[in-house]
């Protein structure tokens, strides 16, 4: 076994990969020959660092520094100067603690336990960290009913935005007979500002893979799908590395560990549109129609796709599985409090000093989530809002910035954690012009299949497009609460019952964002 | 029988089966949930969102897609309801061509109707139209998407009931609209037009073609001889429309009327109904006796073979030669009759009055001029001729019952029964009974055939006059869906020697030319006014028609002789599935 000096974790996603991440990290290679470094120091690609607009980062270890931005001018710097001569180059390096996220001796990790750490296309880095332990115990020990009510206990909810209890889904599907049932992962991750489902499919694979082959043990499923958005281009690329080497490893196929469970993961490339993440539509997409919701019931529990018994996670709620398996229910209790339990991958963006991704306690107030892990407002400016839950989601103003971020207390504030994105706006923001993109964006989106939501959200876009030019009247705003109230109670699915929340809130809190342009 | 739910609609307590949509139970209360995408004859698209209703400890649901449960407890109106349906028929109106004046669903329509109810005034929402091209392209009917409000029934009768396939919805969000697949119009689609989605169009997106107008021209041109021919089904439809007892048939006033509106020759269809059983007949009798292709399938209808040269040309040799009664009409006028008559034929207008939509498009086939012109020059829907007889200021309730004209205007009760689901095979089984056993049948009534059953069929044994017994399993389907099914099976090569098929739900009756909102109680109830008429007429079998055995003698010779082929009888075509234009031709005139 080879020891090295130095280890250097490249974080190799989307983000990175757009910014010439693989040119860098050759270039480093030859630098590091060069200087006769390379039995010295190794270089490991990884998912995400956790870091968003950072371009090219690294993270050196055990110095635990973190490089930014990094361009090929900077890379003969930094081997001569830190590598060589010892003296980390500060004047690249991210300033700790500003993000305590970034902190790696931060436990409080389950679904991002492995980003960032390990190289995800190597499954033995997934196996070295622990993984596949809980399938076996799944699998070898336990019974189907057992890890439902496992998870049952755990209090896991679906964190693709409705919270519905994972646990309680699963025991709608479990005791029906049917020839062939379903487990299907919902990755078509289109939520505006959110990323998180992108980065743990990045950084952990095997993380999504283990849970769903748990998931599809305890409900009795024996096929699988990924239903993954096609611009998840190195998603896509490292969930086919993870399936072809579970197979070879025979944590997937026919007769797994001798158990007598058959189990087989496909991938579904999805075409891009918002509406296939509600569950109907995403199966309608599935079987190759047109991506419409579905009348429910039948749930599709009972009848999804091709008519058989489907489940349908989100990626991240399905990532926590492996980990309650391991831990147990009652570890898992310990995080976040009670009926909100585990914890919650967050998605900072917009006026922080250090957009990214973050996983806390559900429970963790806005104000911690914004200042200790997205940095803080950008330097010299002043929170003005937020945009919590997604586009979907809700402004909230100054005065809420101490509600905690779980499923219940958000709903004293009319509010929902959504997929868990943050949008902050400093004061600079024109909540009109937010509420407009918002409102362009569903209007854009809404499938058309119902009229309420085709039709309210032209009218909305029309109303709010006035308001933006100046042109709007008093009335504009009560028309478009008329509407979005209409939307709300008659719109068949969540697309068109949702606008209201972006619409009230943003109007209720800055009404003198709209009255300026309007008077 | 499945399991009985108690529930509340409105303090009102009601039971239903499980599973049924709480839209159904209201009605069962007493109580008609307003909606603009609803029909009681299609499975719900759930797309207007109108017909929410509040219900104890849940949140707003659909009527029309919610299954009840025990104990719901359901409010159907309330000061919150009222608001919300108004802004969605605001909304509604706001993306609709608002033109009710001139719109040929006035008075049926049921947005305006919804939107009045609700006492909407002038709303303060601005117009979201966005005018597009008006698809004129059929022959048979005309798609304005500037009235569309995208409810979807088009789409769900076009694709389930009749599966056709023309329609489908296109783009997304408020771009979304009902169209052909690539929006290459209807004409160049799979569209039969059987105009099933014309009826069920709450808004009048979907209708007809027009010919009112050509037809009033040739009426007010003096050089113009108009000769007109009426489709069994509409007598059975237009008493209703003005506001008279619905079972009564209305032959005499609708001669009287056509009379009046200054017609030359008032004929009837009927008399060609007969003429096309001694043909169909004879065929059928041919075929089995010599051993012939089996079955033999009807070919009346226009939709059914437009379907048919397009989905299963494997069985066009399987289908009748013969014309549709208004084709054959259309043939004979120009020729038997103006040259009875010393009528110069390029003089004559042929108009027929039909409760159909692809009559339309079957006048204008290129191998519909067996008389040297176009054999039918014009085609009226029943609604066109509800509109023509209020624009001639008629009263048509109180108008005299009147005569059709001599020479093409006999009828007998075989011909009547055309127009229900069944009647072309039991006038047919009347016809080939006398032929082959000499005699007539004991008792006239075929109930196996009659009814709204989707298909229908039987196992008939005719003595034959020499001694010896002829078995015939024959079946009848109504609505392509069903003949879909009925001709899969003729495909797998299940033995039947006759088929009837219709293409519209409960036959003629319920076609495509019929008033809008036909439902299938109309239908049906249509039908059983038609049998009524069959039962009280003096001649019952089509052979009896001396008109027919006239035009035979004087003119044709004998049924399926070279003239009657020459003149009554044609040939099919195979189509695109994507276009509906002929690929081939698959038969051949004799």
């Amino acid at each position: 076994m080879k020891f090295y000096r130095s280890h250097i974790l490249i974080g190799i996603d989307d983000s990175s990969l757009a910014a010439g991440v693989k040119e860098i990290e050759a270039l480093l290679r030859s630098e590091l020959q060069k200087n006769n470094l390379s039995d010295e120091i190794n270089i490991l690609e990884t998912g995400t660092l956790g870091l968003f607009g950072t371009g090219v980062s690294m993270t050196v270890f055990p110095e635990q520094v973190t490089y930014v931005n990094l361009t090929a001018a900077d890379v003969p710097e930094i081997v001569s100067e830190h590598f060589l001569k010892g003296r980390p180059v500060t004047r690249l390096a991210l300033k700790a603690p500003l993000k305590k996220h970034y902190d790696y001796n931060y436990k409080n990790r389950i679904v991002l336990a492995n980003s960032g750490k390990i190289n995800p296309e190597d499954i033995k880095d997934y196996l070295a960290a622990g993984g596949y332990e809980a399938w076996e115990k799944a699998l070898l020990i336990m019974q189907p009913g057992e890890v439902v009510d496992e998870v049952k206990a755990s209090g896991l909810r679906g964190r693709g935005g409705a919270g519905f209890p994972t646990g309680l889904k699963w025991s709608f599907t479990a005791p029906i007979k049917a020839e062939q049932k379903l487990f299907v992962i919902n990755a078509d991750e289109g939520e505006p500002g959110t990323f998180k489902d992108r980065l743990i499919m990045e950084g952990d694979p095997h993380k999504l893979l283990e849970g769903i082959m748990i998931g599809s043990y305890a409900v009795g499923a024996t096929k699988a799908y990924i239903y993954i958005r096609g611009e998840y281009k190195l998603c896509i690329h490292r969930l086919e590395i993870a399936i072809k080497d579970a197979y070879e490893y025979g944590l997937l196929g026919n007769n797994i560990f001798d158990s007598g469970f058959d189990l087989d993961i496909y991938i579904k490339i999805g075409a891009g549109a918002y509406v296939c993440g509600e569950e109907t539509a995403l199966i309608e997409s599935m079987e190759g129609n047109r991506g419409n919701p579905r009348s429910k019931p039948p749930f599709p529990g009972v009848q999804g796709a091709w008519q058989l018994p489907t489940v349908v996670n989100n990626v991240e709620t399905i990532a926590n599985v492996p980990a309650i398996i391991t831990n147990g229910s009652e570890w898992y209790k310990g995080y976040g409090p009670d009926g909100c339990s585990g914890t919650k991958v967050f998605t900072i963006m917009g006026d922080v000093n250090l957009p990214g991704l973050c996983e806390v306690d559900m429970g963790t107030s806005l104000r911690t989530i914004i200042d200790e892990f997205g940095g803080g407002v950008k330097e010299g400016h002043q929170f003005k809002a937020a945009l919590v839950g997604g586009a979907a989601g809700v402004f909230l103003p100054i005065e809420r910035l101490d509600v905690n971020m779980d499923y219940n207390s958000l709903r004293n504030y009319a509010a929902v954690l959504g997929s868990g994105a943050i949008l902050v706006m400093d004061e600079r923001a024109d909540i009109v012009d937010m509420l407009y993109s918002v409102i362009r964006f569903f209007r854009h989106e809404s499938c058309g299949k119902c009229s309420p939501c085709a039709n309210g959200n032209e009218m909305l876009y029309k109303l709010i497009s006035k308001i933006r030019k100046g042109k709007g009247a008093p009335e504009d705003l009560y028309n478009m609460d008329k509407v979005a109230e209409a939307m709300f109670h008659s719109s068949f699915c969540a697309l068109g019952q949702s606008l209201v929340m972006p619409i009230r809130s943003a109007i209720e809190h800055f009404k003198a964002d709209f009255l300026k342009r309007i008077n | 029988m499945s399991k009985m739910i108690n529930l509340t609609v409105d303090g009102i307590e009601v039971q239903v089966p499980e599973g049924t949509a709480i839209i159904s139970a209201a009605k069962k209360a007493g109580k008609n949930i307003p909606t603009l995408c609803y029909h009681p004859d299609l499975p719900a698209t759930a797309n207007c969102g109108v017909c929410v209703v509040e219900i104890e400890k849940s949140p707003l649901k659909r009527a029309c897609c919610t299954p009840v449960w025990e104990g719901m407890n359901v409010t159907t109106n309330s000061h919150k309801l009222r608001e919300l349906r108004k802004t969605l028929v605001e909304l509604t109106l706001s993306n609709h061509d608002v033109v009710c004046p001139t719109c040929v669903q006035n008075g049926k329509c049921e947005l305006q109707d919804l939107a009045y109810h609700l006492g909407i005034q002038a709303s303060d929402l601005p117009s979201l139209l966005e005018k597009k091209p008006i698809d004129y392209s059929s022959p048979s009917i005309v798609r304005d998407p500037n009235k569309c409000i995208n409810c979807g029934r088009c789409i769900t009768v076009c694709a389930q009931t009749q599966t056709v396939f023309a329609l489908t919805l296109d783009g997304r969000g408020f771009e979304t609209m009902v169209t052909t697949s690539f929006d290459r119009g209807m004409a160049n689609s799979p569209c039969v037009n059987c105009g099933q989605c014309t009826v069920y169009c709450p808004v009048g997106a979907l209708r007809e073609q027009t010919h009112i107008d050509s037809v009033w021209d040739a009426l007010l041109d003096p050089d113009k001889y108009v000769i007109v021919q009426e489709a069994p089904a509409v007598r059975a439809t237009l008493g209703e429309e003005f506001g008279m007892n619905p079972e009564e048939v209305t032959v005499g006033k609708m001669y009287a009327a056509l009379r009046s509106m200054g017609f030359d020759r008032v004929f009837d269809t009927n008399f060609t109904a007969d003429l096309t059983i001694m043909e169909e007949g004879m065929e059928l009798i041919n075929r089995v006796v010599t051993g012939g292709k089996l079955p033999v399938i009807t070919s009346c209808s226009p939709g059914w073979i437009k379907f048919m040269e397009t989905y299963f040309p494997c069985v066009a040799e399987n289908v009748s030669t013969c014309k549709s009664p208004q084709q054959m009409f259309g043939t004979m006028i120009k020729t038997y009759f103006a040259e009875k008559e010393g009528i110069d034929p390029s003089k004559i207008v042929s108009v027929s009055i039909m409760p159909c939509t692809a009559k339309k498009f079957e006048a204008q086939r290129p191998e519909m001029r067996d008389s040297g012109f176009q054999d039918v020059d014009y085609v009226l829907t029943t609604r066109e001729l509800i509109r023509m007889i209020e624009e001639a200021g008629l009263d048509f309730k109180n108008l005299p019952d009147e005569k059709a004209d001599n020479l093409m205007g006999e009828y007998t009760g075989a011909a009547t029964i055309f127009g229900a689901t069944g009647g072309v095979m039991e006038a047919a089984v009347r016809t080939a009974y006398f032929v082959l056993a000499g005699k007539e049948m004991a008792d006239l009534n075929l109930t196996p055939f009659r009814g709204m059953a989707g298909i229908k069929e039987a196992n008939l044994v005719v003595p034959l006059k020499d001694g010896g017994e002829l078995p015939l399993h024959v079946a009848v389907a109504h609505g392509l869906g069903n003949a879909r099914k009925l001709m899969e099976r003729v495909v797998a090569g299940e033995v039947f020697h006759f088929i009837e098929i219709m293409a519209c739900p409960g036959g003629c009756v319920g076609g495509g030319g019929q008033p809008f909102g036909s439902s299938i109680a109309d239908r049906a109830r249509r039908g059983q006014s038609l049998y009524k008429e069959d039962a009280a007429a003096v001649k019952r079998t089509s052979h009896s028609n001396s008109e027919v055995m006239k035009a035979y003698a004087d003119f044709l010779g004998e049924p399926n002789s070279h003239k009657a082929h020459q003149l009554l009888h044609t040939n099919y075509f195979e189509r695109s599935k994507v276009t509906g234009d002929c690929v081939k031709a698959v038969t051949h005139k004799h």
